[in-house]
């Protein structure tokens, strides 16, 4: 029986997962979740997250919410194929990777969050972009991504040598900053640009970028 | 010498955070203090462990962590056989239980709970002036994520399971300083949540961080 995600092709963190998904060549079936008719703030699905958020996973009886702990998941769950996201063989490798996990979570995403909201989410709800909100978020960012300019200098992906799930947890965010006036935060630091252009081209994010369309017009 | 050392602060939630593991796990360490208040976590030796700059820094003889969660997460998987029992063992589908709920305190606890530590607790400390309009806002979310959990440990005795867990632990810096505040009320009006808190705030482990204060 196939996992089945409940989300939104266009959304970030169901891309997450899907991204996932891909790397490890795992079958799923995406439901679709009407965010615009409230369906995530409503029974049947709260009862899959009681907080009202996509995306969702189920296993058989196995029940999940989170993007990052459903992607830990399938990581784990198919580590015997498609590519080694979690470095599963190597307590000190798997380690790496946990740091860097929590990294994108404690430092990264609270900075790239607002952005993406301010220039995605604000117009649908009838407000103009906050630039201070992008300016406050944008400096934040600065400074996270001197930090991986420094540390991409020495290894080629975030944990090390190899392309991990800390690498895979960045991807649907910035893959959104990048069609914002702030991408230059990414392209103006060479070692980040390259990650950047070398993560984005791997063909599991490809199949999940190309329905990641939000805000465009026809949408 | 030990060779897990932790770099930081008594006060800091994120080092109580990797210090409740420690002890959880009777794991020998040293406990390397930075003065915070004179930058020393900006200081270049600090940085080369943490580019953050943000304490704690963790070592285990030629490993470097930072991040107290992952810091935490390894000693918990290192010292597996040691000590409580911190992780769920099993099929994926249990492990997947865990993660989950470590993923619920990062994402959807820790933002509210934070700010309302910072603005109730650490503000009047530092004497700075607390800013009600956040604290109203951060308190109301934090209510909402509450009764989720609420819900929760009527199913399951801790949050990821039966028993104590990473999951639960990850909560006690911040649930500590709460207890501190006026916002702990938001505990006091659901009896699962109450329960809850003042089984794993008493946990001998916990004051064994707690008593690092008079050290």
């Amino acid at each position: 029986m196939a996992l089945k995600l409940y989300g939104a092709a266009l959304s970030p963190c169901t891309s997450r997962v899907m991204t996932c998904l891909h790397e490890k060549e795992a079958d799923f079936e995406l439901v679709p979740v009407d965010l615009f008719a409230g369906e995530h703030k409503q029974l049947p699905f709260l009862a899959k997250n009681p907080f009202g958020q996509i995306p969702a996973l189920e296993d058989g009886d196995l029940s999940l919410f989170e993007s990052r702990a459903i992607a830990a998941y399938v990581a784990e769950k198919f580590k015997e194929t498609g590519n080694d996201l979690i470095r599963h063989q190597s307590l000190k490798e798997a380690a790496e990777v946990k740091v860097w996990m929590e990294v994108e979570s404690q430092q990264y995403h609270p900075a790239i969050s607002p952005i993406i909201f301010q220039f995605f989410a604000a117009p649908l709800q009838g407000y103009a972009p906050d630039q201070a909100i992008i300016d406050e978020n944008t400096e934040k960012l600065g400074k996270v991504l001197d930090v991986y300019e420094d540390k991409l200098g020495r290894t080629k992906y975030l944990a090390g040598d190899f392309y991990s799930l800390a690498d895979l947890f960045h991807l649907s965010f910035t893959y959104y900053f990048m069609k914002t006036p702030c991408a230059h935060l990414i392209n103006e630091r060479p070692h980040v640009k390259a990650w950047w252009e070398d993560i984005s081209s791997r063909p599991a994010f490809q199949k999940v970028a190309s329905a990641m369309n939000f805000g465009e017009k026809g949408n | 010498m030990a060779a897990i050392k932790v770099h930081g602060s008594p006060l800091s939630t994120a080092t109580r955070r990797v210090l409740a593991c420690l002890y959880e796990k009777e794991i020998d360490f040293q406990f390397v203090p930075i003065n915070m208040a004179t930058g020393e976590h900006k200081s270049d030796n600090f940085l080369a462990l943490n580019p953050f700059g943000q304490v704690p820094a963790f070592e285990d003889g030629d490993l470097t962590l930072f991040e107290s969660r992952a810091s935490a997460n390894y000693v918990a998987h290192e010292f597996a056989d040691k000590g409580t029992q911190l992780l769920i063992s099993g099929s994926n589908k249990e492990v997947a239980v865990l993660e989950l709920w470590k993923e619920v305190e990062a994402h959807q606890f820790n933002t509210p709970s934070s700010k309302v530590v910072w603005e109730l607790f650490f503000k009047p400390f530092l004497g700075m002036a607390t800013d009600a309009a956040v604290v109203e806002e951060n308190e109301t979310q934090l209510g909402k994520v509450l009764d989720v959990y609420e819900t929760r440990l009527t199913q399951s005795k801790y949050l990821a399971s039966d028993n104590f867990t990473l999951a639960d632990l990850y909560h006690l810096p911040n649930i500590q300083y709460l207890l501190a505040t006026p916002a702990k009320k938001l505990f006091e009006s659901r009896p699962h949540v109450d329960a809850w808190v003042k089984e794993i705030t008493a946990r001998p482990a916990w004051s064994k961080v707690l008593a690092m204060m008079n050290q």
